[in-house]
């Protein structure tokens, strides 16, 4: 199961190797994201699209918000 | 969103996934580094000047007033000790009673704005409001410095806004 995590708890993670997954639309990652993410619109989050990451380390799913 | 693509991705064989609740928004209201087309115009936070005098609630007036002399400034933010703002020593509160502590001198509650403030909006706002400067605090309250809008002003136009 996921876990959810807070602001406290991702600077941590990424420091020991996460990888981050920005998930919004592609023009909004375009404007402004996370250092060394990479973009998968949800839309499209499939075996191919995630090819280039490293399952044995964690990634981190993020978005614009709560929702 | 972000649950699901978390969920989505332990599916497709992640099996540390995790999901950042909070968000890009959360993020970029702690003045953490950010990458994209949008750096080419600095935000509030990266603008704001970072070596803001501070001083503590039980501090004595007097020597927060010659602090602000000293470096230059004319205003000091009240911290907590967790660097949390609770309120802003400026003109006639410095120059007021010597003896009063900062918390009883300062004015509560100083408008704020987050790093992730775009400037322009920003900067059209402080000047119908005939606003000089505004405190940039993070997230969690705590503070990161102070926009002034003549450096605000001079960063749009270097930017080309």
């Amino acid at each position: 199961m996921p876990q959810a995590i807070d602001i406290d708890e991702i600077r941590p993670l990424l420091a020991g190797g996460a990888q981050l997954v920005e998930v919004l639309p592609p023009e909004e990652f375009e404007e402004e994201h996370l250092p060394g993410a990479t973009s998968i619109p949800l839309k499209q989050l499939t075996e191919q699209a995630t090819a280039s990451l490293d399952k044995q380390r964690p990634v981190i799913a993020y978005c614009w918000d709560y929702q | 969103m972000s649950p699901r693509a978390a969920w989505r991705l332990e599916r497709l064989g992640f099996t540390q996934a995790y999901d950042f609740v909070p968000g890009k928004a959360a993020w970029l209201a702690m003045g953490w580094p950010r990458a994209g087309t949008a750096v080419a115009v600095p935000n509030a936070g990266e603008v704001a000047r970072r070596d803001t005098p501070t001083c503590a609630l039980e501090d004595r007036v007097a020597d927060v007033a010659a602090t602000v002399v000293e470096a230059g400034r004319e205003v000091c933010i009240v911290v907590s000790p967790e660097g949390i703002v609770q309120g802003r020593l400026r003109g006639r509160a410095l120059a007021g009673t010597p003896e009063a502590t900062a918390e009883q001198a300062m004015e509560l509650g100083p408008t704020t704005v987050r790093p992730s403030e775009r400037l322009g909006p920003l900067v059209g706002r402080m000047r119908r409001r005939g606003v000089a400067t505004i405190v940039v605090s993070d997230l969690k309250g705590r503070l990161l410095g102070i926009l002034y809008r003549q450096d605000a002003e001079r960063a749009l136009e270097a930017a080309g806004r």
